[in-house]
Order: C-alpha cells, then sequence, then structure tokens
C-alpha cells in the first residue's frame, strides 16, 4: 500500500513565500495621513459601507505600526519633509499607493509650492487616479497592492537577513 | 458721497497734506496716503475715528503699470460706527520698506508677516519679520507678478503642445 495521507487532517504543504506573502497582504496597515480631500475618500473607503476591514485593512495612527502609506492628495513642498519623516519612520517591508491625480503627478496644481508627484520623493507601488477617486478606485488599487505583495520572493529570508527580496516586473 | 464721509472729512482737515486721493465707488470708501505719514493716520483712525479692527491688510503688485510698484492696502472696520475704511499706500521696489502697524493693531503682526513673505516688502520695527507661509529657507517672493508660477527651478509651461 501507498502512503495514506502521511500529514494527518490539519496541515498544509506550502511554500515559505506564499505563507508569509499571504499574511502580509491580508494584514496591510495604513499610516492614517490625510493631505487634502483624498482623504474624505479614504475615510469613506474605511467606514461601513466599503468596510476595509474585511480585507484586514485598518488604519494606524502611529507608523512604527504600519506598512503602507497612502498619500492622500495634494502634497506641498512644506509637507513634503513631514511625509518623508513619516515614511522613513515606517518598518520594513513598507508599501506607498499615491492616491488621486495630485498625488500621482501634481494634479490641477502645476505651481512653485506643490510637489509634481510625491514618486519624486518616495517609491510609488500604486498610483490610483482620479480627482479624488472613488472608494472603489482605492479599493482596487488596495486589491492591486496585494497581488504585487503577492509576487514578492524571498521577503521572508531577506527580513532573516538571507539574501535579497526579490520584487518582479509589473505586467 | 465720499467727500462726505466723517472719517474723510476728519483726515483731510488733520493729513491734508498727506491725503492724494479719496474714491468712492459702490459705497466703499478708499482713501490713498503718502507712505511717510501711514502711521499717523492708521493711529489717528484707531484712537479718534474708532476704527478699532484691521480686518486685512495686503499689498498689490502693479508690475510694469504704475511707477510705483506695489500698493500696500489697510482694510479697516469700525465696530461701534459700523463703517469700514481702506486706506491705500504706494511702495517703490527701490525702496521697498514701510513702518510697521504692530503698534496700532497688534493683529497687523501675521498679516504683515504674509505681506513680507509673499510680496517682499519690509515692515520697519516689525517685532518678529519672519516668512510665515512659506518655508524658511525659500527663495523669492511668490506672490510678485514676476515670480514664476511654476517655481524658478521649472521650465515654464506653454501650452499643451509645449
Amino acid at each position: 500500500m501507498g502512503v495514506d495521507n502521511p500529514l494527518g487532517d490539519n496541515v498544509i504543504t506550502t511554500s515559505l513565500d506564499l505563507l508569509v506573502n499571504w499574511s502580509r497582504k491580508s494584514s496591510i496597515w495604513p499610516m492614517t495621513f490625510g493631505l487634502a480631500c483624498c482623504a474624505i475618500e479614504m475615510m469613506a473607503t474605511g467606514a461601513s459601507h466599503n468596510d476595509l476591514d474585511r480585507f484586514g485593512i485598518i488604519f494606524r495612527a502611529s507608523p512604527r505600526q504600519s506598512d503602507c502609506i497612502i498619500i492622500a492628495g495634494t502634497v506641498t513642498k512644506k509637507m513634503l519633509p513631514v511625509i518623508m519623516t513619516v515614511y522613513e519612520q515606517m518598518p520594513e517591508p513598507k508599501y506607498v499607493i499615491a492616491m488621486g491625480a495630485c498625488a500621482c503627478s501634481g494634479g490641477v496644481f502645476d505651481t512653485y509650492s506643490v510637489v509634481q508627484g510625491i514618486d519624486e520623493a518616495l517609491p510609488v507601488d500604486v498610483y490610483i487616479p482620479g480627482c479624488p477617486p472613488r472608494p472603489e478606485a482605492l479599493l482596487f488599487g488596495l486589491m492591486k497592492l496585494q497581488d504585487k505583495i503577492m509576487k514578492e520572493r524571498n521577503s521572508f529570508g531577506a527580513a532573516i537577513g538571507l539574501g535579497e527580496r526579490y520584487i518582479p516586473e509589473a505586467a | 458721497m465720499a467727500e462726505n464721509n466723517r472719517a474723510v472729512l476728519k483726515l483731510k482737515e488733520k493729513f491734508a497734506a498727506s491725503i492724494l486721493d479719496v474714491v468712492e465707488f459702490r459705497g466703499e470708501v478708499t482713501v490713498t496716503v503718502a507712505k511717510d505719514a501711514i502711521i499717523d493716520i492708521l493711529s489717528f483712525l484707531k484712537l479718534s475715528l474708532q476704527y478699532n479692527q484691521l480686518t486685512d491688510l495686503t499689498a498689490v503688485d502693479y508690475l510694469n503699470k504704475k511707477t510705483d510698484r506695489f500698493m500696500v492696502v489697510y482694510q479697516l472696520l469700525s465696530i461701534p460706527n459700523k463703517d469700514r475704511l481702506r486706506i491705500k499706500t504706494a511702495v517703490t521696489e527701490s525702496d521697498c520698506r514701510i513702518p510697521t502697524a504692530t503698534q496700532v493693531w497688534s493683529t497687523a503682526n501675521w498679516l504683515e508677516r504674509e505681506v513680507f513673505d509673499l510680496f517682499g516688502i519690509v515692515f520697519e520695527n516689525h517685532p518678529d519679520l519672519r516668512r510665515i507661509l512659506m518655508t524658511e529657507d525659500w527663495v523669492g517672493y511668490p506672490l510678485r507678478k514676476d515670480y514664476p508660477l511654476q517655481g524658478p527651478d521649472r521650465e515654464p509651461y506653454k501650452g499643451r503642445l509645449s
């Protein structure tokens, strides 16, 4: 006879990457950081009608407990050092979502005082267009970020000092 | 009419040489005065004519339109008399300075800092003349008409085909 069900009923086999990425993508905790009108849509996305909690996405009020920052609104040159400080306080691995036209490109504020896209300063993972994007768009962007996290390789190994984290190029 | 306005009559009586122009437009009285007498006039308006609130202090840049480039504008309100008055005075680009009004109305403190920040007009004897809106290390005065809209370090936008 062959080996029948050698691991019992309560064990699964998987790769470490899959397990780590699955747990990471299922608990994206974004930093609460609203900058402009996009923050209102971000709050609406977190509230009961759209309910980000069902994705395990819970807003945290401290960058030390966050692993994602949603740049929700117009970034002025005066605000940029504050955002950089918050970003640098977040522990690795950390992700950046540029929400709305202003965070993606400066939007209509093509002026001396506004940063022309947060990607001049931070590595953006997901761009969400719109002015402001509807909650559905933000949800879709967060799901795109989850897909991206699932494609990472060796993220756990990199965290314990074995090799580099490998992130495939966007398709 | 503006000539019969009580405040204008008193001003003309006391500061005849310093009143350059009086205009009334849609019930708003504007008095243009000489820069040398500005603090005396503002103190008189506050202490004797009960203009006890400075609702706004700002500036206008008349680049290439007038000989004196800047016009500093004081918007006054008399709460007891329910009356408003606008005082204007010209500031030249070569001598871009004007005495501070902080000893008359203390609210002038931040308003003058804003005008200094955005127009570069220096308010003499101001207690704390620092930039208030732009960052401390900002170069230039953004509300001047010759300040490039998209900032000095960027190629200016020339229309969507550029």
